[in-house]
């Protein structure tokens, strides 16, 4: 290539250059979307999943206290 | 759902007009080579992404120590979100130098120094995920990690001086003259403000791909704790 006069037609390279790069750039922004959709999805289900055990809690603890009185109502 | 800081919005923004920019300069403004032709403008995306990953990788290795000295799991979150964009944008150089290299060198690859550490590098890291997969504790994982990611920090650095330490055909573009370099060529002013166009877009670039992959990071912890609680 470096004892031709003319300067050389490497156009296509360029352009395969070119691609490459933003078809990489594209596609790592793409995987930080859809892993980012995707674990904002996760969160949200397991937030719900979180939520009636919070709530579900107490009233656990209500019943619990019930039982305690009617076992010793019933021993009266 | 976490909506973005107004800053890391300007930074997405500013981050797509400067590589518009960046291309514009490269494919435009920039003079063609007259030897080389079209194919030498690949260089100043070359040397934009060359010069964040392996900033990158040796920035990691700073990560490396201040978690090993604070055992706080961020700093690993911050190290993985680094090597992981360092990775994506080594990948970019070394392909970038692969498809140039096949007019000017008449191949796709060779083992020259350069490429060699250049590969190697890359290999480091693709390998610390793999290191990573398989070690189920998050501090023992973030641990080696650390340890792992310091020594690996070394390679960065290797790969920037192999062209000067060794004998090479890889160019010495800046601050260099290498008289076995096949490929070499003189700056122009106009080449000169395009490289460092790339220089500054690649910079910023980077910051808005590794902001954005600590958020996903953080989000990954989050979902991590839930699942723990939600299963005990």
């Amino acid at each position: 290539m470096f004892l031709q006069e003319a300067t050389a037609n490497t156009d296509g390279y360029m352009i395969a250059g070119y691609a490459v790069a933003f078809i990489v750039m594209a596609l790592y922004v793409a995987s930080i979307y859809i892993r980012s959709r995707n674990l904002n999805r996760d969160l949200t289900i397991l937030e719900e999943m979180d939520k009636p055990a919070e709530i579900n809690e107490p009233k656990f603890r209500a019943k619990q206290t019930v039982k305690t009185v009617t076992k010793r109502g019933g021993k009266k | 759902m976490q909506s973005k800081p107004a800053l890391l919005k300007i930074f997405d923004v500013l981050a797509i007009v400067l590589l518009g920019v960046s291309t514009y300069f490269a494919l435009v403004k920039a003079p063609t080579e007259l030897v080389m032709g079209n194919v030498q403008r690949v260089f100043y995306f070359h040397i934009g992404t060359a010069w964040t990953a392996l900033i990158g990788f040796l920035f990691t290795a700073v990560l490396s120590l201040i978690y090993l000295f604070t055992k706080d799991l961020k700093w690993d979150r911050f190290q993985v979100a680094a090597i992981e964009v360092s990775l994506v944008f080594f990948f970019i150089t070394i392909a970038l130098g692969s498809i140039w290299a096949r007019p000017a060198w008449n191949t796709w690859w060779t083992w020259d120094p350069r490429l060699t550490t250049a590969a190697i590098t890359e290999l480091i890291y693709i390998a610390y995920f793999m290191l990573r997969q398989g070690i189920d504790d998050p501090d023992r994982r973030a641990r080696f990690g650390a340890v792992y990611a310091l020594i690996g920090g070394i390679s960065a650095p290797m790969t920037f001086f192999a062209i000067r330490l060794y004998r090479t055909i890889h160019p010495v573009v800046i601050a260099g003259g290498n008289p076995e370099a096949q490929g070499g060529f003189s700056m122009t002013s106009d080449m000169l403000t395009a490289m460092f166009v790339a220089l500054i877009a690649f910079s910023v670039i980077f910051i808005d791909l590794y902001w954005n992959r600590i958020r996903l990071g953080n989000l990954e912890d989050q979902v991590e704790q839930l699942k723990l609680k939600v299963t005990m």
